[in-house]
């Protein structure tokens, strides 16, 4: 059986400017930084952008940044733009070095971090063909009608407590332990995490009764609520 | 305070430019200084509806372009007095509808006038989009039939996301039914939607119900809305219409099938 030894992931790190670390009121800077959103600081890992930067040919050198950086929590993981002397210097005080695009923030803002579990989206009014919602990253709450050629889309689950005449896809970025919750099932199309039946295929025994739906054995399974 | 009246649908064929052309003779009959704007650019109907369709020198995107003034293009109708008509460009398309000067004529109407109709064109392009843009209220023209249904729903939905009032997070549009081409006897024989199918699929207020009618037929050809026949029973359900509009209670009638005497069945329906 063939086992994936390496697998991609992308995270979000912070780049400090190796010429900030020299500047006398950047301790004092990062400190009340800290202080506006610890949790996010919190042993946060950190890659020293080296553009532009003298120095730094030595592994004492990366050492001293990283005890710096370590008094307030944050973990220094990488360098980039760094010459080749910088990169070897780097390897040897146990640091990567990263391949920097123009893409890449060079500076991350605290607020940008995400809340750690976003409140579900909720929807009162009615949801009129034609529109479409996603509730990207959380559950999908609606208390209003969801007509023929409205779509709704969620990352976690799909609440109507209404009837839903329209579209629902739930689990839409392949959580397959979404559910889709309706008070009235007359819906279009239903999904989970990319299986989906179409109103033909519903069962006739469910259609215009409170049903939930949940993938079973990876089969789209409705019971009546 | 000047209202905006939208009359649209989405779907095409559903009887706009007829109900607008009556909603704005109701109103009228009923005292109200009503003015009503053909938005059809290219398309220009509503003078055939209205009758006035040799008096039209100037028309609306003539004055948004300054070529003309509002007296110059306004027609005043023949038989009310309260009642005027403000036909569009044939010969232009909808891309000479511009906003701001959309805007300006309004603006200018509102001076004079108590309630201003603006009768949609189909869709829900640029023309459809203009046309609502501005509205206190809307009249949601919808048939009994599900194409229309979902069409009607998509445009409420337009109402209620990208009109000025939701952009600017007014007050929401004031948005009626209006059930027209209602058959009686085809709903009960299951082949239409019924008032309460539509209404539920809807959720807004109903307005009235204008039963298919041959005198819709007769008023459009002969230039004359429906409301000023006061014997058809489409002219009844309009004038019934506006006075709910008006906020008046009127009970809904032609929404069951008629009692036929046995000359009418022998001799088909009158």
């Amino acid at each position: 059986m063939a086992i994936n030894l390496v697998q991609g992931a992308l995270f979000t790190v912070m780049v400090v400017r190796a010429g900030m670390l020299a500047d006398p009121s950047f301790e004092h800077e990062l400190a009340r930084q800290i202080e506006l959103s610890p949790r996010f600081f919190r042993a946060a890992p950190v890659v020293l952008d080296l553009r532009r930067a003298g120095g730094f040919e030595s592994a004492e050198e990366f050492a001293d940044a990283r005890d710096v950086l370590h008094r307030f929590t944050l973990v220094l993981v990488g360098v980039q733009n760094a010459t080749p002397a910088q990169i070897e210097a780097a390897a040897a005080a146990g640091l990567a070095s990263f391949a920097p695009t123009a893409a890449q923030p060079t500076r991350v803002r605290p607020e940008a971090a995400p809340p750690a579990q976003p409140r579900a989206r909720l929807i009162t009014a009615p949801v009129r063909s034609g529109t479409q919602i996603y509730a990207r990253g959380t559950d999908l709450v609606v208390t209003a009608a969801v007509s023929p050629g409205a779509e709704l889309i969620a990352d976690g689950n799909i609440h109507v407590y209404n009837v839903l005449r329209g579209r629902a896809l739930a689990g839409a970025s392949g959580d397959v332990g979404a559910r889709i919750f309706c008070s009235r099932l007359e819906a279009e199309l239903i999904s989970i995490a990319g299986r989906y039946l179409v109103s033909d295929q519903l069962p006739a025994d469910q259609r215009g009764f409170p049903v939930q739906v949940a993938l079973v054995d990876d089969q789209l399974t409705l019971t009546r609520i | 305070m000047a209202k905006v009246i939208v009359v649209t649908s989405g779907k095409g064929g559903v009887g706009k430019t007829t109900t607008s052309a009556a909603f704005a003779a109701g109103l009228a009959l009923r005292g109200h200084k009503t003015v009503v704007i053909d938005f059809d650019v290219g398309l220009r109907n509503l003078d055939l509806v209205m009758g006035c369709e040799r008096r039209v020198v100037f028309d609306f995107i003539n004055v948004i372009n300054g070529d003309a003034n509002l007296n110059q293009a306004l027609i005043k109708d023949k038989r009310n007095d309260n009642l005027f008509i403000f036909p569009t460009s044939q010969t232009r398309d909808k891309d000479a509808l511009k906003r701001e000067g959309v805007e300006r004529v309004l603006e200018e109407l509102k001076k004079t006038f108590d309630y201003i109709i603006c009768d949609s064109p189909a869709g829900i392009e640029h023309g459809a989009i203009t046309a609502l843009y501005f509205a206190d209220s809307a009249v949601i023209v919808t048939n009994p039939e599900v194409s229309s249904v979902r069409d009607s729903d998509r445009i409420i939905g337009i109402l209620s996301s990208r009109s000025r009032r939701a952009e600017r997070n007014e007050p929401p549009v004031d948005i009626h039914l209006l059930l027209t081409r209602y058959d009686p006897d085809r709903v009960v024989k299951g082949e239409m939607l019924t008032v309460e199918d539509v209404r539920e699929i809807l959720s807004i207020p109903l307005l009235g119900v204008i039963p298919e009618s041959e005198s819709v037929l007769r008023a459009s050809n002969t230039g004359t809305p429906v409301v000023f026949d006061a014997d058809s029973p489409a002219g009844r359900a309009y004038v019934d219409a506006v006075a709910r509009f008006l906020g008046e209670q009127r009970e809904m009638r032609f929404v069951k099938p008629e009692k036929r005497g046995f000359f009418r069945v022998l001799f088909g329906r009158a």
